[in-house]
């Protein structure tokens, strides 16, 4: 006999659990105790949002299913965001939650949340374990439905009685759901009807989602461009799914997209979207969305398929069996009818990347502009790192500037939009990838929102540079309202030096530095890469007016895209601070 | 009843929370539910929902294929008015002191309903049908007074010998640690 706090530590070990990032709590307690026997790892977070958003970096780098744990009641609670974060963008993790015991559950009891009825929209199941026979086999469908068909969260919840109860160890060797049956082959006629659309277009994109990540298909997705020869875009949740350094690979689409990737998508023939969801950060106006262009939607979500556009070929299946067959039936076809003659379009679309660059104006006796940092972050790394951000206009900038050429190298925030994700999301990312450096791009609003895990992060040993881009505003809030509430700046100013955020980070262990003017940024950057046995807060004083460009404004079409001062028509000319990125 | 309105008959596992998993899916995708009735099938381990929907604004198929992906829900299927049978009851509570009762007798007689409770100020009516039979009752009954009622919502079965069935149980090999 074991208690069922033993069966579920024995459970997670079955199913492979390496980390736990948790915070122990009355009600979870028990579970607590056989874990100092236990070979997985624990990681004592300082907040359980920050166990939440560990998780996900550590799903988001592996591909494993990320564990956080949490006491009831405020414990539970305070991983709404984070759960809610990965449901939205599809991240396998599993939250187990301790609950107050069976007799008092619905008295209001100390400590008391039903966090299964607070999680029910924002997890893609739930469970509320009464019987401790049920544990092995609770956690073996957790983690089966977490990481399978399109992935999400799952949240177990277990009262403090259950898991002190005795009961029979016994692992299941088969999942009993006969409601859960995802669909990953996709069906042939679908295939040969997205083939001959693919063989008659003349401009073709290829419009790739996190789901090509998720199904692990960044070969396969290379082969498929390659054979069709359509540019690429790359959603948020899908930088680094192909190549930025590829000549087909136009960057990411979307509100603040490049100039190419946005309007190679409004003057495509055809968008075969891959793991994508038409988001509305993506298309803009939907009525004025790729008007030209017929669709071919393929997601292992059938609900996704016409939520938004209507799709011409809708293919239900797993991103990788979906590319695979696709390739095969693309380059059947050519054998028989031959290659389409894209040149013009690939011209067209090339003519695009090359007038329409990212760009910024970096003077050299002016302020630090945010996009210079990251600029040089992009120099300095080569792709080697992992880059992790939180959400605002540095987000936006780290996705445009950094060169992502390799998938599971950029973990984002992209669905929620949850400010704070960065630091515990890097502290996650590197303890699933410990060879990998990892490299958050911060805000200075998103830095204080979860500041406090640099300290588990320094006592865990898990050294990643956080670059906080500081403009002492809740940038991208500015940036609106500069845009369209007449400059009138209402609550988004954050004195630039308070906290001292190097101060900041001394004080949790971690190195602080800070760069002020242009000419410090390529020190304080080599500085930091020198820094390898805690982590590294850098704060760059940025200027704080500087906007991310290009932008489609909310609703507008994408074809109202609006370029910004620092993208001339020729940028080149004449302007020696002009800096185009890579 | 909304004339804008579909009938879907859902296979569920009967577990704890089903319910609320389902009808807080319809709230929060935009959905009204007009009505929704629950009870178990021909094997207790699965219930049959049967839920009426105003498909005013957006397609059925949208909030079909969101209830899809809720891992207790078996099969769906939607059920057209012309190829399904629906009934109701109703429990009708009608004001009838002696002076009326033998007319609202009759009106149960011709609607072929049933009294199941008197007491000399009213009586208890249960009645059977379509919707719009049960609507034809109550109107005739108004006029005497309905002190109160309750109504079951709609349950609904397709015509014809196939039947919606959960399904044979695949069970899936659980995934081995790494």
């Amino acid at each position: 006999m074991t208690t069922g706090a033993q069966a579920l530590v024995r459970s997670l070990e079955s199913v492979g659990c390496e980390v736990i990032f948790g915070i122990p709590g009355g009600a979870i307690l028990p579970a607590y105790d056989p874990l100092l026997e236990s070979s997985i790892r624990h990681i004592l977070m300082r907040h359980e949002q920050g166990a939440g958003h560990a998780a996900e970096g550590y799903a988001h780098v592996t591909g494993k299913v990320g564990v956080c744990m949490a006491t009831s009641g405020p414990g539970a609670t305070n991983l709404v965001t984070p759960l809610a974060d990965a449901f939205m963008d599809s991240v396998p993790v599993v939250a187990v939650t301790g609950q107050v015991p069976r007799a008092v559950i619905g008295n209001d009891a100390f400590q008391e949340a039903d966090i299964c009825g607070i999680t029910l929209p924002i997890t893609k199941h739930n469970y509320k374990v009464m019987d401790a026979d049920e544990i092995p086999e609770v956690i073996a469908e957790a983690f089966h439905i977490a990481s399978t068909g399109r992935p999400g969260p799952v949240l177990v919840d277990i009262p403090k009685d259950v898991l002190q109860s005795q009961t029979e160890f016994k692992w299941p060797s088969s999942i009993n759901l006969p409601g859960y049956r995802p669909i990953v082959q996709p069906n042939a006629r679908q295939i040969r009807g997205a083939a001959r659309l693919i063989n008659e277009s003349r401009r073709p994109v290829l419009y790739v989602g996190g789901g090509v990540l998720k199904a692990r298909a960044a070969e396969e997705l290379l082969h498929l461009a390659e054979a069709i020869g359509a540019p690429v875009v790359t959603t948020l949740m899908a930088r680094g799914a192909f190549p930025d350094n590829h000549p087909l690979c136009l960057g990411m689409p979307g509100m603040h997209g490049s100039y190419a990737a946005v309007t190679a998508m409004q003057r495509s023939d055809l968008l075969i979207n891959v793991g994508a969801r038409f988001d509305d950060r993506v298309t803009g106006n939907l009525q004025g969305f790729a008007p030209e262009a017929k669709i071919i939607h393929a997601d292992i979500d059938p609900a996704e398929i016409g939520k938004n556009r209507a799709a011409d070929v809708p293919i239900v299946g797993d991103a990788r069996s979906v590319i695979v067959e696709l390739s095969r039936a693309v380059v059947e076809n050519m054998s028989v009818d031959g290659r389409p003659d894209l040149n013009a379009w690939h011209e067209l679309v090339s003519s695009w990347s090359r007038d329409y660059p990212i760009a910024y104006r970096q003077e050299d006796d002016g302020p630090i502009k945010p996009q210079f940092v990251v600029d040089l972050f992009n120099q300095a790394l080569k792709g080697e790192a992992v880059v992790v951000t939180g959400v605002g206009q540095h987000q936006m900038w780290a996705s445009q500037i950094m060169s992502c050429n390799r998938p599971y190298s950029w973990v984002t925030s992209g669905g929620l939009g949850t400010m704070g994700f960065a630091v515990p999301a890097a502290l996650g990312a590197k303890v699933g990838r410990p060879d990998e450096r990892v490299v958050a791009i911060d805000g200075d609003g998103c830095f204080q929102m979860t500041a406090q895990e640099l300290a588990t992060a320094t006592l865990n040993h898990t050294p990643f540079i956080v670059a906080i881009l500081n403009n002492a505003y809740l940038g991208m809030v500015r940036q609106w309202q500069e845009l369209f509430y007449d400059e009138r700046y209402s609550e988004v100013h954050l004195p630039q030096e308070v906290p001292d955020y190097a101060k900041l980070a001394e004080a949790y262990g971690a190195v602080g530095l800070r760069a002020t003017r242009p000419e410090e940024v390529e020190t304080i950057i080599d500085k930091a890469l020198g820094v390898d046995d805690r982590p590294c807060v850098i704060d760059f004083r940025v200027d704080s007016s500087e906007m991310c460009f290009p932008m489609v404004p909310a609703g507008a079409s994408n074809d109202d895209i609006i370029l910004g001062p620092s993208s001339p028509d020729e940028p080149d000319a004449g302007d020696a601070d002009i800096r185009r990125t890579a | 009843m909304n004339t804008a309105s579909q009938t879907l008959s859902v296979l569920v596992e009967n577990k704890p929370g089903v319910l609320a998993r389902i009808s807080g899916l319809f709230a929060r995708r935009g959905f009204n539910i007009d009505s929704l009735a629950v009870g178990e099938t021909e094997d207790p381990a699965v219930s049959r929902m049967t839920i009426v929907v105003s498909v005013d604004n957006k397609p059925l198929e949208h909030v079909t294929k969101q209830l899809h992906k809720l891992i207790n829900v078996l099969r769906i299927a939607e059920l057209p008015h012309n190829a399904s049978v629906e009934r109701e009851l109703a429990l009708i509570k009608v004001g009838a002191g002696a002076g009326r009762r033998a007319e609202v007798l009759e009106m149960v007689e011709i609607f072929r309903a049933k009294v199941i409770d008197v007491d000399p100020e009213s009586i208890v009516v249960e009645a059977t049908g379509t919707p719009e039979k049960i609507e034809a009752l109550l109107q005739l009954l108004s006029p005497f007074g309905i002190i109160e009622m309750a109504r079951t919502g709609r349950v609904a079965l397709g015509r014809g010998a196939r039947g919606l069935r959960a399904g044979v149980l695949r069970p899936v090999p659980v995934q081995e640690a790494s």
